[in-house]
């Protein structure tokens, strides 16, 4: 299969509860960290753009946590929080992750940037989760709701052609 | 859950095993045998029998009678179901990395604008 040179790629390792995404940036390393350690802008993308992401504590250094909120037209949709069980600037990020809607459900996100010729960064993400099953819901339903609304953007542009 | 959710979940389960992926990527280039399906591996056509039951079990195979073969057949339309499911999600994400992309071209022109100007203004 042929890819245009940013498209995502997913792998879900049949015999791992994992989820390993590679894509490619056209900024260097320090810039893509920035946009995934500043609250400010990691608000700006995270979510759809119908979905406001409120930012409710963020302390992006090893050891540190955070937590946020998504709203629709102020309806309260959903709320995640997690650690920053490390910090390494431009090179790598491991958060954890929780929905509070299963506040027993965790999962690790660790994230390496990859710097590419050109001031390109590759950055790889690999999420462990506790089973498989609950792999494959979340590639099956979506772990975070900007997920499942990206679907129906997405089916709605779809059944557009 | 959705029968066409329960019949993923099957899939993915089946798919769990390294044995099983290989008799389906034999049967993606046509239907075989269990003897067939055997052949490239080092296990008895019991054990392989057994595979292919856990196969036909996920709806990831099925097999007909025809005269004294009952050849494997992969049910292609269960294994599309399987690659629209990760699809749909790897398009999630691609959706939200384009936000990232023009969040990230965005902090470039910024900071160009800033390095020009006013070097070191607090943000």
């Amino acid at each position: 299969m042929t890819l245009a040179k940013h498209e995502t790629q997913i792998e879900a390792n049949p015999d791992l509860p994992t989820i390993e995404i590679t894509r490619e940036f056209d900024a260097p390393p320090d810039r893509v960290f920035r946009a995934w350690t500043d609250p400010d802008l990691f608000a700006r993308w995270i979510g759809p753009r119908s979905v406001e992401t409120q930012i409710e504590h963020w302390d992006a250094r090893t050891g540190g946590s955070w937590r946020y909120s998504n709203t629709r037209n102020g309806e309260p949709l959903a709320s995640f929080y997690g650690s920053f069980h490390e910090v390494r600037p431009n090179e790598r990020l491991v958060q954890t992750f929780t929905w509070e809607g299963a506040p027993d459900g965790v999962s690790l996100e660790i994230m390496t940037l990859e710097e590419l010729e050109g001031g390109r960064t590759r950055l790889r993400s690999l999420s462990v989760v506790e089973s498989m099953e609950v792999r494959d819901a979340i590639l099956q339903s979506g772990m975070e709701v900007g997920v499942i609304e990206g679907y129906e953007k997405l089916d709605e542009l779809l059944a557009q052609d | 859950m959705t029968a066409p959710d329960e019949q993923l979940n099957r899939a993915f389960a089946a798919l769990a095993d390294p044995t099983r992926r290989s008799i389906v990527a034999r049967l993606t280039r046509g239907d075989a045998t269990v003897g067939e399906l055997a052949e490239p591996h080092d296990m008895t056509i019991q054990a392989i029998s057994k595979h292919v039951r856990v196969l036909e079990e996920s709806g990831l195979v099925s097999r007909r009678r025809e005269a004294q073969r009952r050849p494997c057949h992969l049910e292609a339309e269960v294994l599309d179901l399987m690659i629209g499911w990760i699809e749909r999600y790897r398009r999630a994400a691609e959706e939200r990395f384009r936000r990232l992309d023009a969040v990230l071209e965005q902090m470039a022109t910024t900071e160009n604008g800033v390095a020009q100007e006013q070097k070191g203004a607090a943000s």
